[in-house]
């Protein structure tokens, strides 16, 4: 009886300690790829290579779903905006909501399952085929050569796609609600420039959406990284990819909004 | 270190990309509207602000000359003092006639100047006197509601 409760209270404790030994590991790993990555930006041609790989190849999944993101959007704000009679404001609902919460967030969960966790099985797979140990042979290493070019390849592609899926779901507003739905061309598009500012909207979109960058590209890179070298191993650490940064996303994202958009 | 189409893509990427940015930053936002240049401060003391906000639009004519920048409560007068940021290119007379408006019925409030006859201009720093504040939609029902009971009360 003592046995079992001692024991239960050991593996609590091995897996507390387990999860902050990981998180320890993984600033450390950070910090490894910020002051590796001079090389992946000397070489540019690495980098460039990845932001192919995660940005170009995401292009699609981006702008289908911004655009039904948007028309959605524009579909359900005029439903309920007819109700207060004021369906000229639809432009302001559509653009402030991609802008501000919908294009950062949605974008950055889409690319951390898109792009994240193809990072990380690609490099578990190189860990497990020991090609990493190889190049580490070679006196190559391994951070510098294949993760922070991927790291800085999804830091870069994020705020673009967050960009894309915002302008493409405008424009899927735009769709539905003056195309379709009839609201006045001219006051969807002149309410909506009213009220969305440069830097109070935009620009704290665009941080959010690097913020996340940094946050999915970090994961995917470190959970690859740490993988168990076998083919569970990789697809254990492509499954927490996706968990983990969709997750560090949201609570980032409250955060984010709590500091940019709270006050006057 | 030869091109190749991998950096065509990611070079239509990259200007798609900063596409949407400016898409976004001009055709959806306000920057090329809000001319960041010079602006001067001039504050109005209102007896009600109503549902005033901090970047709320100063208008003249139907114009946006400036944006409302400071709202604060003056403990003294018990009034409230907003401040607002007016596009240098512009000038006031000093007997601008400074009211709260609303834009439609369910609107956003805006400042509205009606401009006076006096010679000299508002400067910096000035306060503008004469000031109207919000209409209450509350108050102007039940001042309707009471002289219409008055009315009724008179016919009888």
């Amino acid at each position: 009886m003592d046995n079992g409760i001692l024991r239960a209270l050991r593996g609590l404790g091995e897996k507390f300690t387990g999860r902050i030994w990981r998180l320890g590991y993984a600033s450390r790993f950070f910090l490894a790829i910020l002051l590796h990555s001079g090389t992946s930006l000397r070489r540019i041609h690495l980098t460039i290579r990845e932001i192919y790989f995660t940005g170009v190849l995401s292009l699609i999944i981006i702008l289908v779903s911004g655009l039904f993101v948007g028309m959605v959007l524009g579909l359900q704000g005029y439903d309920t905006l007819q109700r207060y009679g004021s369906t000229e404001a639809l432009g302001v609902l559509v653009s402030l909501s991609l802008v501000r919460e919908l294009g950062p967030v949605v974008a950055a969960l889409l690319f951390a399952s898109r792009a994240g966790s193809a990072i990380t099985a690609e490099i578990g797979m190189m860990k497990a085929t020991e090609q990493l140990s190889a190049m580490e042979m070679m006196a190559v290493d391994p951070i510098a050569r294949v993760v922070a070019p991927r790291f800085w390849g999804g830091v870069i592609s994020m705020p673009l796609l967050a960009a894309l899926f915002s302008a493409m779901g405008i424009f899927g507003g735009y769709l539905v609600g003056v195309q379709l739905i009839g609201v006045d061309e001219g006051s969807f598009w002149s309410q909506m420039q009213a009220s969305v500012d440069f830097r109070q909207d935009i620009l704290n979109g665009v941080i959010k959406s690097f913020v996340f960058g940094i946050i999915v590209s970090w994961v995917a890179v470190f959970e690859g990284y740490d993988a168990e070298p076998t083919a569970e191993g990789v697809s254990g650490a492509t499954t927490r990819t996706v968990v983990t940064s969709s997750l560090a996303i949201l609570a980032a994202d409250f955060v984010l909004t709590a500091f940019m958009f709270t006050g006057t | 270190m030869s091109r190749t189409t991998l950096d065509l893509w990611v070079g239509f990427f990259v200007a798609v990309g900063l596409g949407a940015l400016l898409f976004l930053a001009l055709k959806v936002g306000n920057l090329a509207s809000s001319s960041s240049g010079e602006t001067y401060a001039i504050h109005a003391k209102f007896d009600n602000i109503g549902g005033l906000k901090v970047r709320g639009a100063v208008k003249s004519a139907g114009v946006v000359v400036g944006r409302v920048s400071e709202i604060r409560f003056d403990p003294e007068a018990y009034q409230g003092v907003v401040t607002l940021q007016l596009d240098a290119r512009y000038k006031f007379p000093r007997d601008t006639f400074a009211t709260i408006n609303t834009s439609g019925l369910l609107g956003e409030q805006y400042i509205g100047f009606e401009v006076g006859g006096d010679t000299a201009m508002l400067k910096a720093g000035d306060t503008i006197k004469k000031t109207q504040s919000a209409v209450v939609l509350e108050k102007l029902i039940s001042q309707f509601m009471f002289n219409k009971a008055a009315d009724d009360g008179g016919k009888k």
